[in-house]
């Protein structure tokens, strides 16, 4: 009989583990998993975790981790906090979603002029537009008490409709004949996200995402706003007495997380996507969940997990490609990560204790 | 515009059957909820419930067995959960989320072979005598027997909750599960077989969706139905009662809107798509919710 002894405080060893230990147990799953679906489980895992980086098309796929990487990590960034303090926007995927339609609208509305200001104005407009789409639920639950994690949700469905009402209607290129999606805004100089350093992957959103986790870090260890946070989520009722107001917390948490994924989302759209289309998004918002917590909340976790699940998408898409594996089977491995990653959790939290309890 | 295109009879007829899948998914969360747990993961549960259903459905040929496999599968899943959050402690909102999005993978997976066919069909019961009554005949009593099936279940919950002695015991475990141990009950017991049962009632509605609404099994087709559950069970204030109530006005919502795009509405398409999730909002905000379960969202671990 094993039973569960709760530590006086988390362990920090295990901390820096569970997220490793985890990894490992969605590898050794994961590769039951592709045995079941009759693939080589050492040759697939291989494919997906090593390949990106090592195999002889690495020069191609390398540039990839960066773009697949940056819109996760700053999405996870924004996430973050709000997770830490108790206050639940899983509705990134829709400001990632309203982030991008605002930024595209802005950069086609000043289409063909050519001027320096024109991407940070989209910049600026996709930022605004992904903090108010999560103000909503921020500020009905502030107001009238709701749940932000259901209106925040049903939001995400409200900003597909529009993003295919965009596509279809008010943003629809007009010399297109007739197909749905927008002007081409990585052919449109001024508005374009363009490479840094060419064929680096190296574009303006990976910038803003290293710069978002050395904010992020600053904020978390180094600012009262940081200890706020921590606080929030940890003690609620030592942070009202502390003076903290519950409701500034809520809407600075929700307005953060969505400024950040609306600013993912307008890099997207005005770089590797390029257009405003019906199938633009991809769950980079959902699968940012996963991201922040295999970081366990901590900018620089946040970092080496975003890596780590761009890895998966591309070494997804490869095994795809050259091994046949259904992207499902990928998605269901990300799922097993986050599973695996909250039941070895434990392990911070309580102590094992083995044979049978004492009655004292 | 053609509003004389739409037929209220028709409407209010397939307003019940629009309900249902909410409203199984529904009253298996409430249970959940009332005894303290808060099971995030009612889409997973109800998209793996949908594929499970339509597999087996289509390799049988029958859809009663179809709804058995929902059940089973929605009941395997949420034990998943079960195991995370009552024996491993985990963080209930982050492992619903979890849940949904290992749901969303493994459905899609388990589906590939089967995009594109029909499921074997689930005939009405046209009910003797009372089908017969002009107007309320059709609107109540031509459906499928899910529909029914699925009130029957409301029905019984509410009995259970109210007038049962186990029903009594788990709402104890879910106002105060400190209490609820002292009094030697199992909370651990308990709060798995209410998760159980939340999962097979989710994997029934989401079969419902898959073997007689659509029906037909397509990629992500619950479509955020799973979420909706979730805001009826705070608009019903976690009471079986005002879960019926808040599934049929959100089915007439999704009807309208689907009967208002067929007749040519001058409004866009996806502006109308949008019109359930904004209700659902809107619901939320107008409803002031009820007293929450007093244990809900915690964790139990028994120290003493």
């Amino acid at each position: 009989m094993i039973t569960l002894e709760k530590r006086p405080q988390p362990s920090r060893a295990w901390s820096l583990a569970t997220p490793l230990l985890a990894v490992l147990l969605t590898m050794i799953c994961g590769g039951l998993l592709f045995a079941a679906l009759g693939k080589n489980p050492f040759e697939t895992i291989r494919t997906i975790f090593l390949d990106p980086l090592f195999s002889e098309f690495a020069w191609f796929y390398r540039p990839q981790l960066l773009i697949k990487g940056a819109p996760l990590v700053l999405i996870a960034i924004g996430l973050s906090f709000g997770f830490r303090a108790g206050i639940w926007n899983i509705g990134a995927e829709g400001q990632y979603i309203v982030g991008a339609i605002c930024g595209a609208a802005v950069g086609l509305a000043f289409y063909p002029t050519e001027s320096f200001i024109i991407f940070p104005l989209m910049i600026i407009a996709g930022i605004l537009g992904g903090t108010l789409w999560a103000m909503i639920p921020g500020i009905l639950r502030v107001k009238f008490g709701t749940n932000e994690i259901l209106v925040s949700l049903m939001l995400v469905y409200v900003a597909e409709q529009l993003m295919a009402s965009m596509a279809l209607g008010a943003l629809r290129n007009p010399d297109g004949m007739g197909f749905p999606g927008s002007r081409n805004l990585s052919q449109y100089p001024s508005a374009a996200n363009l490479e840094i350093i060419s064929g680096s992957g190296m574009h303006w959103g990976v910038v803003t995402a290293l710069i978002a986790v050395i904010f992020a870090y600053i904020a978390l260890s180094r600012h009262i706003f940081g200890f706020n946070v921590r606080l929030a989520g940890q003690s609620p009722r030592a942070a009202k007495f502390a003076g903290v107001n519950p409701a500034a917390m809520i809407l600075i948490c929700m307005g953060l997380s969505g400024g950040l994924a609306g600013a993912a989302g307008l890099f997207e759209v005005a770089g590797p996507a390029g257009q405003v289309s019906i199938d633009f998004n991809v769950g980079y918002g959902f699968t940012a969940i996963i991201v922040a917590f295999l970081g366990r909340l901590h900018p620089v976790g946040i970092l080496l997990a975003g890596g780590l699940m761009a890895l998966t998408y591309i070494g997804g898409e490869i095994a795809q490609s050259n091994l046949g594996l259904p992207l499902a089977a990928i998605q269901l491995m990300q799922g097993m990560l986050l599973f695996f990653l909250l039941a070895v959790d434990v392990l911070t939290n309580y102590r094992m204790r083995f044979g049978r309890r004492q009655v004292v | 515009m053609d509003l004389s295109a739409i037929n209220p009879i028709l409407l209010l007829a397939s307003l019940m059957v629009a309900a249902t899948p909410i409203l199984l998914a529904a009253i298996g969360e409430l249970v959940v909820e009332r005894a303290g747990v808060l099971n995030l993961g009612v889409e997973g549960m109800m998209i793996t419930g949908a594929v499970c259903g339509f597999i087996v459905a289509v390799n049988t040929g029958s859809p009663w067995l179809g709804f058995i496999g929902a059940a089973i599968g929605g009941a395997l899943l949420s034990v998943i959960f079960g195991i995370l959050t009552q024996f491993l402690l985990s963080n209930q909102v982050a492992t619903g989320l979890a849940l949904t999005l290992f749901g969303l993978g493994l459905s899609a997976l388990m589906g590939q072979g089967y995009i594109g066919i029909k499921a074997p069909s689930f005939p009405d019961w046209h009910i003797p005598l009372l089908g017969d009554i002009p107007v309320i005949g059709p609107i109540i009593f031509q459906h499928d027997p899910m529909v029914y099936l699925g009130l029957a279940i409301v029905a019984a919950t509410w009995a259970f909750l109210k007038y049962s002695r186990a029903g009594l015991i788990l709402r104890a475990v879910g106002e105060n599960h400190e209490a609820a141990h002292a009094l030697g009950y199992h909370v651990m017991r308990v709060r798995m077989l209410a998760i159980m049962f939340g999962g097979a009632c989710a994997g029934l509605g989401g079969a419902y969706l898959s073997l007689v609404r659509v029906p037909q099994w397509t990629e992500g087709m619950t479509a955020g139905a799973g979420w909706i559950a979730l805001a009826i069970v705070v608009f019903a204030s976690w009471r079986p009662g005002r879960l019926l109530l808040g599934a049929y006005l959100f089915g007439g919502v999704t009807v309208l809107q689907l009967n208002l795009q067929a007749a040519g509405a001058a409004i866009a398409v996806e502006y109308l798509s949008m019109a359930p999730y904004l209700a659902t909002i809107a619901v939320l905000v107008i409803m002031r919710a009820g007293r929450a379960p007093g244990s809900l969202g915690q964790s139990f671990h028994a120290s003493r």
